[in-house]
């Protein structure tokens, strides 16, 4: 036993820490447990008073048996009764003890509340330091609803020592984060954000935390903070590292307070005062020059300490994603880090580059440490770091590097760790399906992946093999012919054998031309596998057999033989029993034309996001994130290329066309068009109702995909000149069969003409053909033209009909007008008729470059400096119709707080008013 | 911050602070699939490892092991500073502490970090704001003894 240091010695609680220490087994430690217990017992029950120093000595040794691990039911009363102990130590052992042990006993909160109660305003720091401390400790909501009306005032007031100021922030921050209805700042908010200005840096360094939660949650509540909290970063990261004392850790300023400067700055955009703006890009400029700088001192502290700020403005950085010199220099760094000798850094840098890989300023540049990811990804000795490699690899892939991305997670999953493996192998999946240039190859990655790692491919990935290659004709040969090499094995996985039993069943046909895949031999290899595979897996064989007997009806005899056997016909599972049966049955009654149409070629599955993506977003984890950047990330692309310049877009995604679609009479903006696939998965349609899905998308835009299914794309341009417009459609045939007897015709509503120029009956696969419609509008309407496709796909007559999205605003002219100009008209149209108003929910973000490129996509002048309130939009314009001109103006009220808008419309026309404020209501 | 813990090579847990409202079992339970975690590593290993959906961050001294739960976007490095301020704030204290001063004087352990920590965010950084205020308690401690 060591001599016990400062502070009151409690002898008896010393030796019995002792004697547990000396227990010799598990049992002797309970025994003497016991017996404390029992002892402890008795002393609070007996007839004597005990003095204040045993009921501590006790209560702290319950405390010390309860942290053993051992349940703990009484005492709490006299730990209680401490709390109004005058003597200090006996409070906070009793504080402590209820820290530490309090359970929800009403009784009790209401004395343990009363104690703090008196504890609070007893106005000496030290009593009300513990009652706080005890309050942030148990956070109840008892305690809160007793007590947040009364800490924000302590927190606040003039004559509050700092010590107390900082423990009642932190308090207050523990209740809000328990319970937030509770906690209202309300009048306290402003001098709760000015204590970023305290002079005792432990106050601001409290308060922060506070602000961070407070902001994150309320941000423009506490917007002022903003400023604030630069010019305190700034003040610390300029400042020598002698200048704040003790706030100096080993030679970093105030290494805490400036993370949690950057940390709180991130609740926010970029300030958009310049000055602000100018001086914390300055702050994280100095930042990233220290870093190359020599080191103070040689302790992993300090470095520690320098490279926490460091990775903080690094996460401000990409968390502003808008100074592309910022980015690439925090690139840089990391990629410095990546080989540095220290692991914690290496992994760090990894993980932080992970983000900066989804920001398109700086994804090239991430890109260019590939090969140091893979190699970490090889040689990293701690599987954490490997795994953050991974994660990088994942989210730097694109078309450019993903055959080698995938072809080194392969290699790599041969060797993982099984903690990491199904994950790795969802993450492979992904990477090929999306950027799949030839299938063959994602095919081949896929039985590569169930050959390496069979046990962790889930139902997902396999399903969504077979629903590609049953939706792509072009590839359905090759996988035909590698699932039967695969099969080969002597010992394959039972995954192998589903996807097998599933392709041959349906393909086998396309390989059984060479005699070392005849029909026969194809079957035997199948079979082969049966008896060694669970009932689901034979399930699915059995249905592949009864396949393989229409497709080659000479194996019909062997297969009957194997369905005939007792081991089938008379199985003891329901299910194949029942296939067996069936499927004999079915074999020798039905008629070749019958078996034919039964157990025809299964259709093509409808498109939708693809399962394994789902399923990896349900795991959580960096990379599910990233993939949706990436999809924002191309859409970005679309629409800085979509005015027609040269560059092409690749667009391969499973979703969309092949990569070799432009052909025939393709604009060189046909390859961008198509990237817009990303932003809404075609419907599927071979069905005769119109759809309008794609409608409601061009009302604010000119250009994109109008419509896809598995067959068909159609992409979209316009332009309108006064009353007139002219439009551009490119069908796309997506498979490598041609369309025959293609024909589209428009009917117009009366107050539209059209004019279409009519296409050859015949599109061939993977062509493109374009055709141009001309618009003219007579006088103002509601119902857009139809437009009507029809053609046959293999012998299947499609019929697809689709909204044109031709609506009343394409055909406004821009007015711009000075303020009094419009207030005027405005009031001019002042009749309850010629005034549509909605008021309606926000179904997007309320982001304002979002709204006005929107309210420009209208076709509208956009007023600025009109409306008083700087947040309003109004807008002015003229609709061109050959009959009328109708003017219009335009007033959009967002409600950020409510997410809510209004939206108010006036015009000449009362139909105009009402059909441009419906169409516009849809769009925000 | 979620929890701090302190744990012996030998798995024995010799302190836990919990910044959340968890139950006595889910403690446990963490508490000890997380030192098994732990232990496992090898010395030359990262600090940092995800966990759940955690971020952990050890390090060990001597025969202690200091363990932080942080939440996705704290920062790794200065949560690894926060365990260092903290064992200087031991060591200081108690004169170069060993694992012994822990188990005799828990209670101080829990007041220093009290200190230290409040909430799971860092209070006060100073080192010799918290030893004065830990000395302040003591010292008042031994003036009351004195009055009587």
């Amino acid at each position: 036993m060591p001599a016990v240091s400062k502070g009151d010695g409690m002898r008896g609680l010393a030796v019995f820490i002792s004697d547990i220490r000396n227990c010799k087994s598990k049992e002797a430690e309970i025994k003497r447990i016991n017996k404390e217990l029992a002892n402890i017992r008795s002393k609070f029950k007996g007839d004597k008073a005990l003095d204040g120093y045993s009921k501590k000595k006790y209560v702290c040794k319950l405390l010390f048996i309860f942290l053993l691990g051992h349940d703990i039911d009484f005492g709490h009363m006299e730990a209680v009764n401490l709390l109004s102990s005058n003597k200090y130590t006996e409070k906070q052992i009793g504080y402590l003890f209820i820290s530490v042990l309090v359970n929800s006993n009403s009784e009790l909160i209401r004395l343990i509340n009363n104690a703090i109660k008196n504890d609070l305003s007893s106005r000496n720091p030290t009593f009300m330091c513990l009652a706080l401390h005890c309050i942030a400790n148990v956070g109840s909501r008892e305690m809160a609803e007793a007590f947040a009306g009364e800490i924000p005032r302590i927190l606040v007031a003039g004559d509050t020592m700092d010590s107390v100021k900082q423990s009642a922030a932190l308090c207050l921050l523990r209740l809000y984060k328990a319970s937030p209805d509770l906690v209202l700042m309300g009048e306290w908010t402003s001098r709760v954000v000015h204590l970023l200005n305290d002079q005792h840096m432990g106050v601001v360094t409290a308060a922060i935390s506070l602000i961070t939660c407070l902001s994150s949650k309320n941000p423009d509540e506490f917007k002022t903070c903003v400023s604030l909290a630069v010019s305190r970063l700034s003040r610390i990261v300029s400042s020598a590292s002698t200048d704040l004392q003790d706030y100096t850790y080993y030679f970093v300023p105030a290494p805490w307070l400036s993370c949690k400067l950057l940390r709180l700055l991130q609740c926010y955009p970029p300030p958009e005062d310049g000055a602000v703006k100018g001086r914390l890009v300055e702050c994280l400029e100095t930042i990233l020059n220290k870093a190359q700088e020599p080191p103070k001192s040689k302790k992993v502290q300090h470095s520690n300490a320098k490279n926490a700020i460091l990775f903080e403005a690094i996460s401000l950085i990409i968390h502003y994603d808008s100074e592309p010199n910022l980015l690439v220099r925090a690139c840089n760094q990391l990629g410095q880090f990546l080989q540095h000798r220290e692991t914690n850094l290496r992994y760090l840098a990894l993980e932080s580059m992970c983000t900066l890989a989804s920001s398109e300023f700086s994804h090239e540049a991430v890109k260019t440490h590939i090969e140091t990811v893979i190699n970490a990804l090889k040689t990293e000795r701690d599987v954490s770091v490997r795994q953050r490699a991974a994660d990088l690899l994942y989210a730097m892939c694109d078309r450019s590097n993903a055959k080698q991305i995938v072809a080194e997670m392969l290699s790599y999953l041969e060797t993982a760790d099984y903690s990491i493996r199904e994950e790795m192998v969802l993450k492979v999946a992904i990477l090929a399906e999306k950027y799949a240039v030839d299938y063959s190859w994602y095919v081949d990655t896929i039985l590569n992946l169930i050959r390496i790692a069979g046990d962790y491919v889930s139902e997902e990935v396999w399903y969504r093999v077979i629903q590609i290659v049953i939706n792509r004709d072009d590839v359905q040969g090759y996988a035909a012919k590698t699932v039967f090499e695969a099969l080969q094995a002597p010992a394959c996985h039972e995954n192998m054998v589903k996807v097998g039993g599933y392709i041959l069943g349906e393909f086998g046909n396309l390989i059984a031309g060479d005699p070392r895949s005849s029909p026969l031999v194809q079957f035997n290899l199948l079979h082969s596998k049966f008896h060694l595979c669970s009932v689901p897996t034979r399930a699915l064989l059995l249905s592949a057999y009864i396949k393989f007997i229409n497709l080659f009806p000479e194996t019909k005899a062997t297969i009957q033989e194997v369905l005939r056997s007792d081991s089938q016909i008379r199985n003891s599972d329901v299910e194949l029993q029942q296939r067996a049966v069936e499927y004999l049955k079915l074999s020798s009654i039905a008629s070749t034309d019958v078996l034919a149409t039964v157990l025809e070629e299964m259709p093509p599955f409808p498109e939708r996001e693809s399962s394994i993506l789902a399923k990896l977003k349900k795991k959580k984890g960096p990379g599910a994130v990233s993939v949706e950047l990436e999809d924002g990330k191309e859409r970005g692309d679309y629409l800085s290329h979509s005015n027609g310049s040269s560059t092409p877009s690749p667009s391969a995604d499973l979703l969309g066309l092949r990569s070799t679609a432009p052909a025939s009479g393709a604009t060189p903006s046909a390859g961008s068009l198509l990237v817009d696939v990303f932003s809404e998965a075609g419907p599927s349609a071979t069905s005769a109702g119109v759809n309008d899905d794609g409608f409601l998308r061009f009302v604010c835009k000119n250009n994109g995909v109008l419509f896809e299914n598995q067959l068909l794309q159609i992409g979209i341009k316009s332009e309108y000149r006064q009353n007139l417009g002219r439009m551009y459609l490119f069908y796309g045939n997506k498979t490598s069969v041609q369309f025959v007897s293609f024909n589209t015709t428009v009917s117009c509503p009366g107050e539209l003409q059209s004019h279409i120029l009519q296409l050859e009956p015949l599109v061939e696969g993977g062509a493109q053909v374009q055709q141009v419609i001309n618009i003219e509008c007579l006088t103002d309407f509601i119902d857009a033209p139809l437009l009507n496709i029809k053609f046959r796909y293999g012998g299947a007559l499609q019929n697809i009909s689709l909204k044109l999205p031709v609506t009343i605003n394409k055909f406004f002219q821009p007015t711009e007008m000075a303020a009094a100009d419009f207030f005027q008209r405005w009031k001019q149209l002042s009749q309850p008729q010629q005034e549509a108003q909605k008021i309606f929910k926000a179904s997007h973000g309320m982001d304002t470059e979002v709204l006005k490129a929107k309210l420009l996509g209208l076709g509208t002048a956009l007023l600025e400096n009109v409306d008083p309130n700087p947040e309003n939009y109004v807008c002015a314009g003229v609709i061109q119709t050959k009959a009328q001109q109708v003017g219009c103006l335009l007033r959009l009220e967002p409600n950020a707080q409510a997410q809510m808008y209004r939206l108010t419309l006036r015009s000449s026309k009362d139909t105009v008013s009402q059909r441009v404020c419906d169409l516009l209501a849809e769009q925000f | 911050m979620q929890f701090m813990l302190l744990f012996s090579r030998q798995g024995k847990l010799r302190l836990q602070k919990w910044y959340v409202p968890l139950s006595d079992k889910e403690r446990k339970k963490i508490s000890r699939d997380l030192v098994q975690t732990i232990l496992a590593r090898k010395p030359k290993m990262c600090s940092f490892l995800e966990w759940r959906d955690l971020k952990i961050v050890y390090k060990r001294y001597a025969s202690l092991y200091f363990c932080c739960a942080v939440e996705d976007q704290d920062n790794e490095l200065i949560t690894l500073e926060i365990i260092h301020r903290y064992v200087e704030l031991l060591d200081k204290y108690f004169g170069s502490v060993c694992e012994l001063d822990i188990i005799f004087n828990f209670e101080k352990a829990y007041f220093i970090l009290d200190e230290f920590l409040l909430g799971g965010e860092a209070q006060e950084t100073s080192k010799k704001n918290v030893l004065k205020a830990i000395e302040q308690a003591d010292l008042l401690q031994e003036v009351y003894e004195l009055v009587l």
